[in-house]
């Protein structure tokens, strides 16, 4: 991550969160809130979207404050403002649906504790002007909720034979129960992990 | 709630246990368990961390209660703990130094270890008074520790054995992960009310 | 921010004054903001959360037209304010559209297989009894804790359940308890599902802890909420 701030290429920043430095498939951070909230497609969005938020907003008052927040409690600070919208998205989730609230649990405050955020703030909203960070926010953003989607999707369907609630195959369907508990959730994002490992190495072999 | 001391603890060191079952404290278990040399200190910085943020955040909800301001828990809560890692840091980097060197970057990083706010988070939501807390936080430690423990001593055999390329990494760990999950649940209802 | 650099001549102190400066406007930003929002959302909040509620009540007791919520507590009944006090039990009354008492209901919480199973009981101070129950929160495994929501034979068990309370009103003449699937024998046990006893044990429990705490209270206050306004 360059310390120059970026000026062509904003686009970048946004497609770079998505796909190439995808937070959950490529970095393999934020685990905590994925395998705890993804028994339903719902639930991954709702997430993602709050994570986004947070990401974003965060993002921003740092890069607006980068210049004035000294070097040594530099950690500190950016904990408190990511706590600060943390809170901040509790409290709408809360006026806006309860079940998700009730869904989500207490893995919508454990938000602030998830590596991805501290990571983009002291990696690059700390470096860089407002709007590339935000837009490098949103696409991390993107991309994490597109990794919980794909999670949340599979488990959902094999689980409970539903996609956002949805019926998908009937009464006859046998829901494969683990699936949307703990060791389910394991055993999926391993499967997406190694799919995403074999992709990349594919790629190697015919570029190589 | 009336679960006693003891049942909240053997609940969550095995069926209710901390990463196997609520997810809490991934980074770390995928990171540094595969050494079974680093794992047992972390898990015991770790679980030293939990009890202390558990302490802390009683104190604190009951504080900030009395004055009305809960809207301020979430941050008084990540203050303490990252106040909290930063004595257990300066305290092995003075009687440790080697073993200070050897979590290196994972010491900082039960700042954000999900676990450790968990604990306080969980205590609150379920509203346990200070014994419940400290069983609570005791148990996942302890939880914490025993999966980083068996997760190590899969992973050191596996790395002899023939794996093929892309399975290794984390997808394998959390396959084993995933295994290990299926065997705790194995442990569902122990110490549960009659 | 490069300080030591060679070229740079003049370094900024390292302030401590100005440290603590900038923590302090951080923090001051933030408490704002968060204040602000939450100013902002409480309203909706609590609206939110009323209409959840009166949605379970009125789903146990079809005629309600009102609800009135209380606490009960050592020192009697009371109509209640923002969060129950330390202590005290929270409980609902629902009126019909003349105004009479229907029924009541409160809620219980216990812990089951994976986390508080959480229900709402209706109590019919007429018999005595619990006639029904709506569970509202769970997290379950689903296709066996979950039949407590779905499962005919077991809620059949909260009809009629036995609450009555003993001639000095202290306590309850028998515990509500649930026994194993097949083996109930009196009015105040729950049969269990078979294959899913602990959420269904954790059913029982925290109705138990409930109705011993709620019914001593309440019982030598009943004529009080005959009527709706009773209490003012």
């Amino acid at each position: 991550m360059s310390g120059q701030p970026l000026q062509a290429g904003n686009m970048e920043q946004l497609l770079e969160g998505i796909w190439k430095q995808n937070p959950v498939f490529v970095m393999a951070l934020g685990m905590c809130p994925t395998l705890a909230v993804t028994v339903s497609a719902f639930n991954a969005l709702g997430m993602g979207v709050a994570t986004t938020f947070v990401l974003v907003c965060s993002a921003v008052l740092v890069s607006l404050l980068r210049h004035h927040i000294p070097k040594e409690v530099r950690i500190a600070t950016y904990i408190v403002i990511i706590a600060t919208f943390v809170t901040l998205v509790d409290y709408l989730i809360q006026a806006v649906s309860l079940g998700l609230y009730e869904a989500l649990g207490a893995f919508i405050q454990l938000i602030v504790v998830n590596c991805i955020i501290l990571g983009r703030a002291e990696a690059h909203a700390a470096k860089n002007p407002p709007l590339p960070a935000m837009l490098n926010a949103l696409g991390m953003g993107i991309g994490f909720t597109l990794g919980l989607l794909a999670l949340g999707s599979v488990r959902e369907i094999l689980g409970a034979g539903k996609l956002f609630g949805i019926d998908l195959f009937g009464a006859q369907f046998q829901p494969w129960v683990v699936m949307v508990l703990p060791p389910g959730g394991f055993f999926v994002l391993g499967l997406w992990l190694l799919f995403f490992a074999w992709l990349a190495k594919r790629k190697e072999v015919h570029h190589g | 709630m009336d679960d006693s001391l003891g049942q909240i603890f053997i609940i969550t060191v095995l069926s209710s246990n901390f990463v196997l079952a609520m997810f809490l404290g991934l980074c770390p278990f995928l990171g540094v368990s595969g050494k079974l040399e680093t794992a047992v200190p972390m898990g015991i910085a770790t679980s030293f961390v939990m009890l202390v943020a558990s302490l802390c955040s009683y104190a604190l909800n009951e504080l900030l209660t009395r004055f009305d301001l809960e809207f301020l828990r979430l941050i008084a809560y990540i203050v303490v703990i990252a106040s909290a890692v930063q004595l257990v840091e300066m305290f092995m980097k003075k009687y440790s130094p080697a073993l200070f060197r050897a979590l290196g970057i994972y010491l900082p990083l039960i700042t954000t270890n999900c676990a450790v706010l968990g604990v306080a988070l969980f205590q609150t939501a379920r509203g346990y008074d200070l014994g419940q807390s400290l069983a609570f936080s005791l148990g996942g430690g302890m939880g914490f520790s025993l999966a980083l423990i068996l997760m190590a001593g899969v992973r050191e055999r596996l790395k002899l054995s023939d794996m093929p390329g892309v399975m290794q990494g984390t997808a394998l760990s959390l396959m084993l992960a995933g295994l290990l999950s299926l065997a705790f649940m194995g442990f569902g209802g122990i110490g549960v009310s009659r | 921010m490069s300080s030591g650099s060679p070229m740079n001549l003049t370094p900024p102190p390292v302030n401590s004054l100005r440290l603590v400066r900038t923590l302090m406007l951080v923090t001051a930003l933030c408490g704002g903001l968060i204040v602000a929002v939450w100013q902002w959302t409480q309203p909706a909040i609590a609206a939110n959360k009323k209409v959840v509620l009166e949605r379970s009540v009125r789903a146990l007791i079809p005629q309600a037209a009102e609800i009135v919520e209380y606490d009960a507590s050592s020192q009697g009944i009371a109509p209640a304010r923002g969060e129950p006090a330390e202590g005290a039990i929270r409980f609902y009354a629902a009126y019909d559209k003349d105004g009479q008492l229907a029924a009541l209901a409160a809620e219980g919480a216990a812990r089951g297989y994976a986390d508080t199973v959480r229900v709402l009981y209706g109590y019919r101070p007429d018999c005595e009894c619990i006639f029904g129950i709506r569970v509202t929160q769970m997290r379950e495994t689903p296709g066996i804790g979950d039949k407590i929501i779905t499962d005919a034979a077991f809620l059949k068990n909260f009809e009629q359940l036995d609450v009555s309370v003993t001639q000095d009103m202290k306590s309850l003449y028998n515990a509500v308890k649930t026994v194993k699937h097949g083996s109930k024998q009196f009015g105040w046990e729950i049969d269990a599902i078979a294959g899913a006893t602990i959420t269904s044990k954790a059913v029982g429990r925290g109705i138990n802890d409930s109705v011993q705490k709620l019914l001593p209270w309440l019982k030598p206050h009943l004529a009080q909420l005959e009527r709706k306004g009773g209490t003012q």
